[in-house]
């Protein structure tokens, strides 16, 4: 029953993919409702940073992995090595199936089935990148994440070869070389948001079962030793 | 690196202490050698973890028949045809090249605990300052009436990756429309203790699309098993009507099985069926015992660094070692082998050694994006590996939830096969 239904949605999903752009923008401000999945790792807006994601000023016209100072996968440097060019369509495809697009990105997003989803989407990235002098005024999105850390914990040092010895417990799952293939990339991530996405899971904010476990019993030093070690690994 | 190697051999223990190098264990010869046995998720994982950590400054010998491995693990989603078997099939030409491990493709034959020597089929003999056994499973003679290796073509066990999988796949592919699959289950401990019933789903899986009238029979000697709420929902679910499950309270330990007549015989009554599943009761892979590091069946083993209680430069990974709480399952052994690979080299190279910490999850498929998982953290204690902290799937949750899991399952797969070969 399941499979009947999923595929064929799938399915359609796919061949109307191209056909986002054909038929123009959605609706931004549903695109901005749309945009809140992206902003646990995309900033958007005026003084927005790069955090687990690039930011996303300006991203139509890119190419692909060219926002300098962000450390891109391999997979995406070579997608744009290889010309890829972020345009509705390209975009479009790769927001409705990531890995479809790019085969080993760090994006862990799996991806936005819904066509008119997308199109809003696009529509609100859209008011980002046209213009950029028209760039709204407002708070970036996506300022601190989920979950209040005590700043004496965020300015612990992390022991990066401690970390590395730990490290070794995440790697029966997450891959070294950053690929996410159902379970999501934790290398390369700014320290800060590694310290308090780990700290939600302890406190049992955010709702996965095993890294609750993994978290809780992690001290703060700990913790810190291993957002130091991912966020240097190559 | 070769220059200190040269003056290390020329001028022995003053030159060794000059550099600050752990005479120790190296004595008389140059590098501190490890030998292991066993390519799979315990020996694997060891292997690299040590010649990766000490960055040349251990000789690793990774012994293995096998040139290319199957993994047990996921084996059951072969059977269900969600995988192909050569998704299964992993090669040790990382492992040798990238991190030099001298990867030997024979049988350990014997190990002299006294002059530190392994010997193989081939007539080599591998001296070691410490050696790694993680010989994964053999099963215990006699343990299934009426069935020896000898019947494992006509019944098939199944339980080791590979040939015996593909095996099991083509005869549930054969069955006559309407046939009877019959499984005969182990008794506790195994390996990978939700596998018979993860096994049974993918079977159901299959059959439902290819023979809806087929039989599924479980003789099980077992009142309760690993994940039995999630299984027996996902079973009425999907495949209702499908699977008999005869637990103990209903004689599913009195079996007897005849090979050549295709029979299976629960609790006196006789059946006829067209395929037989027989998971005998196991025990440590042969070389454990050839080694004298068992008891009973399994190897005994200190918690905080896996070492033998027979032999202090002897360590036991995974489904061989009887370690405490923790399941037989790839992810232990995995996890184990961490825990020792930094024992061991801060042993012999001086390296810190950080406290024991271990971990465990099992994902199980029960039918096409339904996926259920189980899972656990664990410490060492003077006495064993002592459970922590756990988690099982709930009954009844989202079918967004269970897909998540799958893809999860398949997440965890791509990265402990990277964690093992590299």
């Amino acid at each position: 029953m399941l499979r009947a239904v999923f595929l064929p949605a799938v399915l359609a999903a796919i061949s109307v993919a191209g056909a986002v752009w054909a038929e123009g923008f959605g609706d931004a401000k549903a695109g901005a409702r749309v945009f809140t999945k992206c902003k646990g790792c995309h900033e958007i807006g005026q003084g927005a940073r790069d955090r687990i994601g690039p930011h996303l000023n300006g991203i139509f016209g890119r190419r692909a992995a060219a926002h300098e100072g962000y450390a891109y996968s391999k997979s995406m440097a070579r997608a744009g090595n290889d010309g890829l060019i972020w345009t509705a369509e390209t975009l479009g495809a790769y927001v409705e199936n990531p890995r479809a697009l790019v085969s080993k990105t760090r994006m862990s997003f799996r991806g936005l089935k819904d066509a008119q989803d997308r199109a809003d989407l696009l529509a609100f990235l859209r008011d980002y990148s046209d213009n950029p002098a028209d760039v709204p005024e407002a708070e970036p999105t996506a300022r601190a994440t989920d979950h209040d850390v005590d700043p004496a914990i965020l300015a612990l040092k992390g022991d990066a070869e401690y970390g590395e010895y730990l490290s070794s417990e995440c790697l029966t799952c997450h891959q070294q070389d950053g690929s996410a293939e159902g379970i999501p990339s934790i290398t390369r991530w700014p320290t800060e948001d590694f310290v308090v996405a780990m700290h939600a899971y302890k406190r049992k904010l955010r709702p996965h079962p095993v890294m609750q476990m993994m978290a809780g019993r992690l001290n703060d030093e700990e913790i810190a030793a291993l957002a130091a070690y991912f966020k240097d690994l190559e | 690196m070769t220059l200190n190697r040269r003056i290390f051999l020329g001028t022995g223990a003053a030159a060794a202490a000059t550099l600050g190098a752990p005479a120790v264990l190296a004595d008389g010869h140059g590098k501190p050698r490890v030998v292991v046995i066993g390519g799979g998720a315990g020996g694997a994982t060891a292997a690299r973890y040590i010649a990766k950590d000490s960055k040349g400054g251990v000789d690793v010998t990774l012994i293995e028949p096998s040139r290319t491995y199957f993994t047990c693990f996921f084996s059951n989603l072969y059977l269900g045809g969600f995988k192909e078997i050569d998704d299964l099939g992993h090669t040790y030409g990382t492992l040798a090249a990238k991190y030099g491990i001298n990867v030997v493709h024979d049988w350990a034959v014997d190990v002299d605990r006294d002059a530190k020597t392994v010997s193989l089929a081939g007539g080599a003999q591998l001296p070691y300052d410490k050696l790694i056994l993680s010989p994964g499973i053999d099963f215990v003679e006699g343990a299934v009436d009426g069935w020896s290796l000898a019947a494992q073509n006509a019944m098939p066990h199944a339980y080791k990756g590979g040939s015996q999988t593909e095996l099991l796949k083509a005869q549930v592919a054969a069955m006559p429309e309407g046939g009877t699959f019959a499984m005969v289950a182990p008794p506790n401990p195994f390996r990978c203790p939700p596998g018979p019933y993860e096994r049974i789903s993918m079977v159901a899986h299959t059959l439902k699309a290819t023979n809806p009238t087929a039989k599924i029979i479980v003789a099980d000697p077992k009142e309760k098993f690993s994940k039995m709420s999630l299984f027996q929902e996902g079973w009425a679910n999907h495949y209702e009507g499908m699977i008999d499950w005869i637990g103990a309270d209903f004689g599913g330990g009195a079996v007897s099985v005849d090979p050549a007549a295709m029979t299976v015989s629960i609790d006196g009554e006789e059946t006829k069926v067209d395929v037989c599943n027989v998971i005998p009761a196991m025990k440590a892979g042969r070389i454990a015992e050839m080694a004298g590091v068992t008891e009973g069946n399994w190897a005994p083993v200190n918690a905080a660094d896996m070492s033998s209680k027979a032999d202090p430069d002897v360590h036991v990974l995974g489904d061989a070692s009887q370690q405490g709480d923790m399941p037989k399952s790839g992810f232990s052994a995995n996890s184990q082998a961490k825990v020792c690979a930094n024992a061991v080299r801060g042993a012999l190279t001086g390296s810190k050694v950080f406290p024991a910490k271990f971990s465990n999850t099992c994902w199980s498929l029960i039918d096409t994006n339904d996926g259920v998982k189980v899972g656990a953290t664990y410490e060492a204690t003077e006495e064993k590996i002592a459970k922590v902290d756990g988690f099982i799937s709930a009954t009844g949750e989202s079918s967004d939830l269970r897909r998540a899991t799958y893809e999860e399952s398949e997440g965890w797969y791509a990265g402990i096969t990277a964690d093992m070969f590299g």
